[in-house]
């Protein structure tokens, strides 16, 4: 048992390792609630990856060319190695793989609420990947930096992979936009349904926002949700451009004197509702995971019974079989 | 917003949008046959083996989001993503080769039932993951048979997609065998769904013992049934259920174009979104 001396040095350190900008490591000391907040965090982004499959995975049996079919199954495949080392990542805090699967089947942990929402046609392939992955590499890139190691350190290979996807939809979007009339109708569209689901990506607005200031301080985060979302309108406006795309939102123009696009206010009672479980595919998702979930438990039973046989005849005999 | 209308690709561009201009699976591959070998006849065997990895890694893709566990749905993904790329410069070759100048997508895409050539097995249904194991096993092991041989094929472009291939469905067989051994010698459950999936897979397997496609091509005969038979025997032992080795069947099968009623509709959903949208480009 650590005495109070020893707390206060070891909560000193802690700061000091925080403030200079190191990396705090799984074996170090850290503060109950940063352990909490970071599994709170990774574990949802986790999740995110998982059921994130879901919209775009549907796409692959029904993808228009076998380039286009090779191009989703891998990024989709991406997506679940991203859930697999995000896991890893929370594991490192003491958490375990199985409880968390189980507190998202419960509701107890949330996944990003913009996978609730539907792909309607495989425009939503593209746009998922220019808009959704561009949005997520807003939020990620700065995590790259966050103050927890394993984190920051899966955060560069997910962010890596993440920008790759984001130019493979864009090269998807750009090619139907050069196609035929209804191909470039179905970009629009999808361009329409999924233009503002991606700016609530951030999350609500700053002042409304109650676990983002001690995410900062502790430099899990680096930048408020106002200034990130900002930052992806900036940087999505000149892209949508060169598509030829419209950005549904009446409010958007260039802002002289800021050097910032202004743009309208997203709908965050929409986002609330989501998040609260009442969006468009909510039920779905979850009832999806939960039953290749509970589908597989034969399998991950047999695989411990075999595990556990082999283990005992290696014993008995001295020699694996 | 302008921008629209522009065809012309424009310097710069390249950072939003890499990687096109490199559509063609065989690019940069010299495209000539040697002299003697006859076309029709690479086509041929290219266009099974690309039938049997195109519709065995659709059936595969349907796990996607489904799979037991984590690790694996990234190994599903791992031996589907393979099969693709195998199917893809299969069917190019074929196309180069066969004087019809068709593309890849124009054989996945642009077929009916009936002018596929793969064997039934790749075309039941999904199933549970015993069948699935089950069947990668049995396909695994005739294909490494299959591609081995075609190592010393005539046609240099076959040779080489089969050597690359006898690598990654070496991989394909492993992992299939490892879960069928789990699978055999793990819960009551896993075991009767094992033998029920044998029951299921028994009656087309002879189609895969006597597959003659590669005969003139490297492929000895009786290779894919004299691998097939010592491959399985080793996981029987392991596993604990058995595992037929049917007698030769006769009859035409998929080599031929006959089909179970299962191909139609899984063309469909392949299909169906390239031919709702005739002429356009993805």
């Amino acid at each position: 048992m650590a005495t109070e001396a020893d707390e206060r040095e070891l909560r000193a350190h802690f700061e000091e390792t925080v403030a200079a900008d190191r990396r705090v490591e799984p074996r170090d000391w850290m503060p109950e609630a940063y352990r909490a907040t970071l599994v709170r965090q990774i574990a949802q982004h986790a999740h995110s990856e998982i059921i994130g499959m879901q919209p775009e995975g549907d796409w692959i049996t029904r993808a228009p060319s076998l380039r286009r079919k090779a191009i989703l199954w891998a990024k989709v495949q991406d997506e679940a190695g991203h859930g697999l080392y995000l896991y890893g990542a929370a594991e490192t805090l003491g958490a375990d793989r199985d409880d968390l699967t189980r507190r998202l089947l419960e509701g107890r942990q949330k996944y990003s609420s913009i996978f609730n929402y539907p792909a309607a046609t495989f425009a939503d392939v593209g746009v998922i990947g220019w808009l959704v992955d561009g949005a997520a590499i807003c939020n990620q890139v700065p995590l790259c930096r966050s103050s927890y190691g394993p984190y920051a350190r899966a955060m560069v290979r997910v962010c890596k992979e993440e920008s790759f996807h984001q130019r493979q939809g864009y090269e998807l979007l750009w090619t139907m936009a050069r196609g035929t009339a209804a191909q470039r109708e179905m970009v629009q569209d999808a361009v329409d349904r999924w233009w503002w689901p991606s700016l609530m990506m951030f999350g609500p607005p700053d002042a409304a926002s109650p676990n983002s200031r001690r995410s900062m301080a502790w430099r899990i985060k680096r930048h408020s949700n106002d200034e990130l979302r900002q930052r992806f309108v900036d940087m999505t406006v000149p892209q949508a451009d060169r598509l030829g795309v419209t950005l549904p939102d009446p409010e958007l123009r260039w802002n002289e004197e800021r050097g910032h696009h202004d743009f309208g206010t997203p709908d965050f009672a929409e986002l609330a509702r989501v998040i609260g479980g009442d969006g468009p595919c909510n039920a779905e998702r979850v009832a999806r995971r939960t039953a290749a979930h509970e589908d597989g438990a034969w399998v991950r039973e047999a695989a411990v019974a075999h595990a556990q046989r082999r283990a005992r005849r290696t014993d008995d005999s001295g020699v694996a079989r | 917003m302008n921008g629209t209308g522009e065809d012309g690709e424009v310097p710069g561009d390249a950072r939003w949008a890499f990687g096109t201009g490199f559509e063609d699976p065989l690019h940069g591959v010299v495209a000539e046959l040697p002299p003697g070998v006859d076309g029709a006849a690479v086509a041929g065997v290219c266009v099974a083996l690309a039938d049997d990895a195109l519709v065995g890694a659709q059936r595969l893709a349907e796990w996607v989001t489904c799979a037991p566990e984590l690790e694996i749905e990234l190994a599903l993904a791992n031996v589907g993503l393979d099969l693709l790329g195998q199917a893809r410069l299969l069917y190019a070759r074929a196309g180069q080769v066969d004087g019809s100048g068709r593309g890849e997508d124009d054989f996945a895409y642009r077929r009916a039932a009936e002018e596929f050539r793969c064997l039934r097995l790749t075309e039941l249904p999904r199933g549970d993951f015993a069948f699935t194991a089950l069947r990668l096993l049995a396909l695994s092991c005739a294909r490494l048979a299959l591609l081995d041989g075609l190592r010393g094929a005539a046609d240099p472009v076959l040779a080489a997609v089969a050597e690359r291939g006898v690598t990654e469905v070496t991989y394909h067989r492993l992992f299939a065998a490892e879960w069928v051994v789990r699978l055999g010698d793990g819960t009551a459950v896993s075991r009767g769904r094992l033998r029920r999936a044998v029951g299921e897979a028994e009656p087309w397997l002879a189609e895969v013992l006597d597959d003659e496609v590669g005969a003139e091509w490297g492929v000895a005969p009786g290779a894919v049934r004299a691998a097939c038979a010592a491959d399985w025997d080793r996981v029987a032992r392991q596993s604990g259920v058995p595992l037929p080795v049917p007698a030769p069947a006769g009859g035409a099968g998929g080599r031929a174009g006959v089909h179970t009623p299962h191909l139609p509709g899984l063309l469909a959903e392949l299909q169906g979104v390239a031919r709702a949208h005739p002429g356009a480009s993805w």
